[in-house]
Formats: structure tokens, C-alpha cells, sequence
């Protein structure tokens, strides 16, 4: 009998104990879903909305149509614009690579007292020179260099606030190369580019794809350094030219600038693919003590 | 080809570390030449400066009758095998094999031939096209050694080439290299803390301690005539037996015990010297029944060492150890009581200081 009670006792408590996971497991459920609908629900409007013939700012099913994207390559800026973005991104790229491999791979083998204290400081101020804080000075120094509404002036400035983040990563890479695999180079005589050309970066190789895409991406996405500093429309990368796509009563112009969207995003999203089934990101290591 | 010689070469590493002290070594043209020594001792450190991979505090190397002391690395024309064998992972063999020629700026087609001529002499036929990472270590270790032959150098410097290899291909692997160097008549230096390596191979070895030179000789020599008590017990796959004793009487008494002076040290000893008495396992005896003139005691270990057995022979007044290695067939019981007899001319004798006794 008592027994028998005993092990009800604990039958209860065990589906009181599964009611509650049960419930727990619920509350999650709907978090998750919540926290997903509000990551998901603008990439949905990304979809739909450039093949909808009335784009509106909800997502919803489109009417569907191609005339945004005829409306979109008829118009003359739109197209030159990601062209644009491409000279940008590009160009910062091999800037960042070039300098960002010469200077990390220096920093990893000549000792220099500070050298670590140098390298956190100019990953600290690096936030500063792409941000608004240093926004004036940087015109003025432009200015002063004549290089106002140059698309290289944009390159240098976006370059320069990639670079130490991108020297930091490096270094690391470029720490974790053997020492012998250049003694030994060095031995047959190679010389230091020699050896950076012949074994050090191939070594670093997957390091620098990351870097490569991550540097497009941040100056693909870029509004501010070359909204300040250029001019003339015809230079001006999609991320400033879509901010201009106004209807003539003052209204976003909602279908335009969907279908750019669209077209802006795709070449980032496929660098991606790209680039993580060749090498896979590989951001390791990353800080060290 | 040429000849390597250091005078008062010394390297401090910061902190004060001399990881070489006052060398003053030559090595001579052509010669197969072992750095031995235990680990810490400096032998790497001595390749490197020898190498120009670390800078030398003060002294000077001379290759040949190049002075080099202050010469870059790539014009010293020496060729390192490291301990990892340092082979580009992302470069065929061919490739790997024949960059000191693209260095060089040799056009491409003469030097895969080349490649292809030296990997012939290191058998590593069929190989050429793989990764070094599809290698096993053997090959591995033959690659590194075919790199370093395709870019001709004076002089050859191995930093434990062999110690990456398991027990048996490492035997193989030193009959290759002892058949090869003579062949390619390069000098070559090699780095080794395994004695039984540089006695095998080696023409001549100099034994390192903390940085200094403690013998340099022929294999026979430092192996039968060692300078002192630490190359003593370091040269020799049994380590010597060394005594504790004082000379008396024209003998030496070790504890209540009289042994022979050693042949080399008669004349040289006077009465009432503390010394030190040596004598190799493998040139002592066991008797059973009473040996006039050798060293009475029990028989407590036996090792087998295969086609022999190492015995231990403890000695009765002060618990000295003896060790000797007799034949298979004719080693005695534990507990034993045997005589361990010699001849005075296989025996060593050394001072205080720890230096051999003798010329
Ligand atoms: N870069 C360095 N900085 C400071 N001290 C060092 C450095 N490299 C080696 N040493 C010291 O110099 C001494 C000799 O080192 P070395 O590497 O030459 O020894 P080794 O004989 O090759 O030993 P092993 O058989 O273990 O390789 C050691 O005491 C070591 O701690
Ligand atoms: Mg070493």
C-alpha cells in the first residue's frame, strides 16, 4: 500500500516536474520566434518587396513585377553608383591588404619595446577616424590635401580605419607561421619580401580572404566618409546614391530603392559563399594575452 | 667544401645566457662532424650562430677562408636541415627541392630536372608531386636533406636530423646518411644528444657542456680515453663505472679494496690522492671463483640487454656500485659472490677535478 502510494506520489511530481519543462520549453520557443521575426521580417520586405508593383514599408505578398528593376536600369546613377561602390571596395581592399600584410608581418618579427601598447592604441583610436567624432578634421585634412571628391582620397580614409583591425588579425596569423620556414628560406638566400611573397602569405592565405571580405564589406556598407567627401554624383557609391531616391513628392521612393537594395546586397552575400567554401572563416586566435 | 673554424666564438642571449662559450673549434674539409651534448647544453645555438640565424656576441667563424662572422645568412652558403625539416606545406616536393634554385632565378624547366637528378640520389622517386604533408617522416627527412643538397653549399649543418624518426627507421635513416655524406663530400656538422648517433656516424665529435667544449676526438677516442668524469658517463650506451678512491701504496684502494693503477696514470699518482676510478661495463669481467687484483662483491640486478646482460656488482664495505656487461650464457645468479676483474690498460683514472689522469 504504501508502496503503491509512494510511487504515485512520485508519478505526480514527475509530470508537475515535465509541465513545467513543458512550459519553460514553450516561453523559449516564443522568445526565439519573437527575437527571429524581428531579424527576419526586413530581410522578408528585402525579398518581396522589389517584386511588388506597390511596395509599401509592411511585407506582404507582392502583386508581382519586374518594372522596379526597369525603372531601376533606366536610371543612369543607380548602375554607375555600384560600379562605384566596387572602385571603393575594391580599391580599400588591396590598399588593406597590401599595407595590412607588410605591417603585420614586420610587427610579428622585429621586436620593438611597446609594440603590443602601439598595436591596442591604434585599434582604439581606429573607431574614431571612420566615425562622426572625427569627421571635421578628417574633411579639413582632405581638404588641405586636395583630395575632395577624389574616390582615392575615400579609399585612403576607409583604408585607414580598416587597417588596424586588420593588422591585429594579421598579426596573429602571422605569429603562428614557424620560425623555420623562413630561417630556412633565409638560408638560401631570400630575401624579406622574398620570403613574405613565397612563404609567408600563402601560409596566411586563409587570414587574408577573411580580411578581403570583411574589408569590402565595411566599405561596401559605407555612407558617411563618402557621403562627407565627394561630390559629384557621377563618383558616388549605391549606399550614398539610394538616399537620393526620392519621388517628386518628397516620399521615398520605395520602389527604386527596394530593387537597388536587392541589387546592392547580392554581391555581399555571394562574396560570403564564396569565400567560406574556399577557405572557411577562420577569425582564430584573435586576442591574445 | 670547406673547412668551419670558430676562435673565441661566443653567443650570450639576452639575460645573460651563453648559450656558446669561448669555442674554438676547427672542422675540417669534407668531414662528418657531431656536436654532442645534453639538452641545454648550447649545440643548437652553436649551429644557429655557425649559420648566422643568431648573431655571435664577440669571436669569429671563418667557412673556408671567408671570413663570416658578420655576413648575412644567405651568403654564408651553408644549408640547414632543421629539427622539424621545415618543408613548405603549400609547395610540391619538386618545388620544395628546387627553391634555393628559384632564388637563385634558375628557369623553371632546368630546375625541375634538377629536382628530379637529386630526388633520384635521395630515393624519393614518384614522390616529386605530393605535398610534404603526404610524406612520412622519413621521406619528409629526405626531402629536407634533398633541398638542401640542389643549393650546393660548402657546408652542410643537421640540427637532430634523425630525432623525429621512430627507433628503427632512425637506424635506417643513419646508415643512408653515413653512406651519403662521403658521397657528396660536403663538410657537415650535425647536432646530436643521442651518443650512440654521433659515435656512429660522426668522423670526429666534440662534446658540449653549458656552452664549452669539454673534448673534441675521434669516436674511439672520447669513447676510451674521455677527458674527463662528465664525457666519461655521457659517451657510451652503459655509462662508466667511476670509483671514489685514494691512491696508497702504489695501488688504489676503493673502501678496504686494492685495485691496479690504471696503465696511463702509473707515474703520474702520488700516495694519499683522492681519485676518481673508471672503468667501462664492457671492458670488465665476472669471475666466480677468487681473481687476484679484482673487486670482490654480490651480484644484485641483472638487465638483459639481448645477446648480453648488464650485471650489477654491489661491493661490500660501501655499498659502491659496479656495472658489467657479460655474454648471454655466462651471466651468474642474484646474490652471487663474484670477483669483477680487468685489465689495468682498459681502466681510467681521474683527479679531484674530474680530468682524466694520463695523456
Ligand atoms: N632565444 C633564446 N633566448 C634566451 N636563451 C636561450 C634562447 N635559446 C636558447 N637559450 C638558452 O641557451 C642554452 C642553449 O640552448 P640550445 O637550444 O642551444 O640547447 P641545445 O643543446 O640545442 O639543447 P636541446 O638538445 O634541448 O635542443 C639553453 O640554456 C637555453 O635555455
Ligand atoms: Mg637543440
Amino acid at each position: 500500500m504504501t508502496a503503491l502510494r509512494g510511487s504515485s506520489r512520485t508519478a505526480q511530481k514527475e509530470s508537475r516536474q515535465m509541465l513545467g519543462h513543458f512550459l519553460g520549453l514553450m516561453g523559449k520557443s516564443v522568445f526565439t520566434a519573437l527575437v527571429l521575426a524581428f531579424f527576419v521580417i526586413p530581410v522578408l520586405w528585402l525579398v518581396f518587396a522589389p517584386f511588388d508593383a506597390h511596395p509599401g514599408l509592411n511585407v506582404k505578398l507582392p502583386e508581382f513585377t519586374l518594372n522596379n528593376f526597369k525603372v531601376l536600369f533606366d536610371n543612369p546613377t543607380a548602375i554607375a553608383s555600384l560600379g562605384n561602390s566596387l572602385i571603393l571596395a575594391l580599391g580599400s581592399m588591396v590598399v588593406v591588404l597590401v599595407l595590412g600584410s607588410l605591417a603585420s608581418y614586420s610587427l610579428s618579427r622585429v621586436k620593438i619595446p611597446g609594440r603590443d601598447l602601439l598595436l591596442y592604441t591604434l585599434l582604439l583610436l581606429s573607431s574614431i577616424i571612420t566615425g562622426t567624432a572625427a569627421m571635421v578634421p578628417t574633411f579639413l585634412l582632405m581638404v588641405k590635401l586636395g583630395l575632395i571628391d577624389s574616390q582615392f582620397g575615400v579609399i585612403l580614409v576607409l583604408s585607414g580605419g580598416i587597417l588596424p583591425t586588420v593588422i591585429f588579425i594579421l598579426k596573429d596569423f602571422m605569429d603562428s607561421t614557424p620560425k623555420s620556414y623562413e630561417e630556412s628560406a633565409r638560408l638560401y638566400g631570400a630575401k624579406p619580401l622574398r620570403i613574405l611573397w613565397d612563404v609567408v602569405i600563402p601560409l596566411a592565405r586563409p587570414g587574408l580572404a577573411t580580411i578581403a571580405v570583411w574589408a569590402v564589406v565595411q566599405v561596401w556598407g559605407n555612407f558617411l566618409v563618402p557621403y562627407i567627401l565627394l561630390r559629384s554624383p557621377s563618383k558616388s557609391p549605391a549606399a550614398v546614391v539610394m538616399y537620393t531616391f526620392y519621388t517628386e513628392g518628397g516620399q521615398p521612393n520605395l520602389a527604386l530603392i527596394s530593387a537597388f537594395s536587392l541589387l546592392f546586397s547580392i554581391p555581399v552575400v555571394a562574396m560570403y559563399f564564396f569565400v567560406n567554401r574556399r577557405y572557411g572563416f577562420r577569425f582564430h586566435g584573435g586576442i591574445k594575452s | 667544401m670547406a673547412s668551419i673554424t670558430t676562435s673565441s666564438l661566443i653567443k650570450e642571449y639576452p639575460g645573460g645566457v651563453r648559450g656558446v662559450d669561448e669555442m674554438d673549434v676547427t672542422i675540417h674539409d669534407g668531414e662528418f662532424f657531431a656536436l654532442l651534448g645534453p639538452s641545454g647544453c648550447g649545440k643548437t645555438t652553436l649551429l644557429r650562430t655557425i649559420a648566422g640565424l643568431e648573431k655571435s656576441t664577440s669571436g669569429s667563424i671563418k667557412i673556408g677562408d671567408r671570413e663570416v662572422t658578420n655576413m648575412e645568412p644567405g651568403q654564408r652558403r651553408v644549408a640547414m636541415v632543421f629539427q622539424d625539416y621545415a618543408l613548405f606545406p603549400h609547395m610540391s616536393i619538386a618545388d620544395n627541392i628546387a627553391y634555393p634554385l628559384k632564388i637563385q632565378k634558375v628557369a623553371k624547366t632546368e630546375r625541375h630536372s634538377r629536382a628530379e637528378e637529386v630526388g633520384d640520389k635521395l630515393s624519393l622517386q614518384g614522390l616529386l608531386e605530393r605535398r610534404p604533408g603526404q610524406l612520412s617522416g622519413g621521406q619528409q627527412q629526405r626531402v629536407a636533406l634533398a633541398r638542401a643538397v640542389t643549393s650546393r653549399p660548402d657546408v652542410f649543418l643537421f640540427d637532430e636530423p634523425l630525432s623525429n624518426l621512430d627507433a628503427r627507421l632512425r637506424l635506417e635513416a643513419r646508415t643512408f646518411l653515413k653512406k651519403l655524406q662521403p658521397d657528396l663530400g660536403v663538410t657537415t656538422v650535425f647536432v646530436t644528444h643521442d651518443q650512440a648517433e654521433a659515435l656512429a656516424l660522426a668522423d670526429r665529435i666534440a662534446i658540449m657542456r653549458s656552452g664549452k667544449m669539454q673534448q673534441l676526438g675521434t669516436p674511439r677516442e672520447v669513447f676510451q680515453r674521455p677527458a674527463n668524469t662528465f664525457v666519461a658517463s655521457f659517451v657510451g650506451s652503459t655509462s662508466m663505472n667511476l670509483l671514489k678512491g685514494t691512491v696508497s701504496a702504489g695501488s688504489v684502494l676503493i673502501g678496504r679494496q686494492r685495485v691496479a693503477i690504471p696503465t696511463d696514470a702509473v707515474d703520474r699518482v702520488g700516495d694519499g690522492q683522492e681519485i676518481t676510478w673508471g672503468a667501462r661495463p664492457e671492458y670488465l669481467d665476472i669471475s666466480l671463483v677468487a681473481a687476484p687484483g679484482g673487486l670482490e662483491g654480490t651480484v644484485t640486478v641483472s638487465e638483459n640487454l639481448g645477446a648480453s646482460a648488464l650485471i650489477t656488482v654491489e661491493l661490500p664495505e660501501n655499498g659502491d656500485l659496479v656495472q658489467v656487461v657479460v655474454s648471454e650464457d655466462r651471466e651468474p645468479g642474484i646474490g652471487t659472490h663474484v670477483w669483477v676483474t680487468f685489465e689495468p690498460r682498459r681502466t681510467l683514472l681521474f683527479d679531484s677535478e674530474g680530468l682524466r689522469i694520463g695523456d
